[in-house]
């Protein structure tokens, strides 16, 4: 599976979704994803791929990770994957 | 129903190891918040924390006491020393069989857990100390204060996360004000910083990694604490018959539960405690002078704070001075409420207020008055201390000036 694939089904499984309804331009809140929901994706992402994901919960917006949509959130894992490996 | 006040006071924080030391760092606006010391700390993202410092355990407990304290008891009974020793009362007869001890603590003995867990899985062996679990039990400081003091009446420890302290203050003075008993010892205290307990909080995602700076647009989350505060709740007769030094009088309290989310405050559940707090000390919106804010300093605490606040004093919320003593010794969880009833005492008393400090840009959203920085000079006639915890469950106290 490649990185988008397992971002998506961790974040399926985070909203109780087949990892189909799971489109690349929802929102996390479009999926009914809260802020805790966040935060346990997040923990799920990093332990999948062993990375450390810069994010706090406080400036979401401040972060140079991306969590606008489910396409941000890939492009941000793929870019951390490749800085990290 | 009887009249409570306040006739002792104790505390180690980190801004001091007394209540004189602490008031003036208050005064000072100092920080106390600093690198944190302790065994891989390294391994953790947040390294910065209000630890006591220049702390010697073997300076203040014996070999055979040590063996059986905690941080966070040790910290309780420096502090129940220091306020009993200023009450002047002693504990015989009649007076020890009703007078008791009420804490609030929310982690235990985090140290003790932390050290011992290492030693079964890291080390990988496969005994520990005998006297893990009385040591590490949240109950042992409110134990270990009682035994100290000869305290034999009702006696417990309360666990509400961030509001314990208020709560436990809160029942205090129910006992008091109901005349169950002249005298409770009360307040709380917090040891949770060791690696396990940061590294916990770490996974929330909602510690900042550089300082604590309630209220302002630029605070990227909350700054953990330790230490301890403990007062002597007094009923008024019983104080004023042996001529005792009144500190301020308690005058009410409230709690609610906002039955709504784990980690999310809510405006209402907050505004109802407030409220709550002003209609059981028959106060008047506009008695308030001081709040010491509950301003844990993450985006979400202070904006829902100072919104339930404006809700509930309209127009009079732009004549209150609020202000967030977080920002200096940090957040002590289940001991913060008492640490932070010592700020109310300062204002009322000495008529100073405690900076919020690490103010460096206004929030919209936090639009009061929150004393940036400096202290203050006023007379106030109230002080509210709020806290509001994880889980929803609110406790909020009033203090009157006294004399």
């Amino acid at each position: 599976m490649n990185i988008k694939d397992r971002v998506v089904e961790i974040i399926a499984e985070q909203a109780v979704l087949e990892p189909s309804d799971v489109t690349m331009d929802s929102t996390l809140e479009d999926l009914g994803i809260d802020s805790l929901g966040l935060v346990e994706s997040i923990f799920a992402i990093e332990e999948e791929f062993d990375i450390s994901v810069p994010f706090n919960a406080n400036e979401p917006e401040k972060s140079d990770f991306d969590i606008s949509s489910v396409s941000s959130i890939i492009a941000g894992i793929e870019q951390l994957v490749k800085e990290q490996s | 129903m009887k009249r409570v006040v306040i006739t002792g006071a104790g505390t180690i924080n980190s801004l001091g190891q007394t209540v004189p030391d602490t008031f003036e760092a208050m005064r000072e606006g100092r920080c106390g918040i600093g690198e944190l010391e302790f065994r891989d700390v390294d391994r953790l993202a947040i390294k910065i924390g209000g630890q006591v410092k220049g702390y010697d355990p073997e300076a203040r407990f014996n070999r055979q006491q040590l063996a059986l304290y905690d941080r966070f008891t040790q910290f309780t009974l420096i502090a129940a020393r220091e306020a009993i020793s200023q009450s002047g009362l002693q504990f015989s007869g009649e007076l020890a069989a009703r007078a008791g001890v009420i804490l609030g603590n929310s982690g235990g003995g985090m140290t003790t857990l932390d050290d011992n867990y290492r030693t079964v899985y890291e080390d990988g062996k496969n005994r520990v100390h005998p006297f893990v679990v009385p040591k590490l039990m949240n109950n042992a400081a409110a134990s270990h204060v009682s035994m100290e003091l000869n305290l034999k009446g009702p006696s417990f420890t309360v666990a509400t996360a961030c509001a314990s302290s208020n709560h436990a203050m809160a029942q205090a003075f129910q006992m008091v004000h109901g005349g169950l008993t002249p005298v409770m010892v009360t307040g709380g205290s917090e040891s949770m910083l060791c690696f396990g307990g940061v590294k916990a909080w770490e996974g929330l995602r909602v510690m900042s990694k550089d300082g604590c700076r309630p209220f302002s647009a630029t605070r990227n989350g909350m700054v953990q604490g330790e230490g301890a505060g403990v007062f002597v709740f007094e009923e008024y007769e019983h104080a004023r018959a042996r001529g005792a030094e009144i500190l301020a009088e308690v005058a009410g309290y409230a709690m609610s539960s906002d039955a709504s989310d784990i980690v999310m405050p809510s405006k209402q559940g907050a505004a109802r405690a407030i409220r709550g707090t002003l209609k059981d000390a028959r106060m008047d919106l506009s008695d308030v002078g001081y709040i010491n804010a509950h301003g844990t300093g993450t985006a979400a605490n202070d904006k829902t704070e100072s919104a339930a606040v404006a809700d509930v004093f309209g127009a009079h919320a732009d004549n209150l001075m609020i202000s967030s003593t977080k920002s200096m010794h940090g957040h002590l969880i289940g001991g913060t409420g008492a640490v932070e009833l010592l700020a109310c005492i300062m204002a009322l008393r000495d008529g100073v207020i405690a900076p919020t400090i690490n103010y460096d840009e206004p929030d919209p959203e936090c639009a009061l008055d929150v004393v940036p920085n400096e202290a203050r000079e006023a007379k106030v006639e109230v002080a509210l201390s709020n806290a509001f915890a994880f889980g929803g469950l609110n406790a909020v106290l009033a203090l009157r000036r006294f004399g």
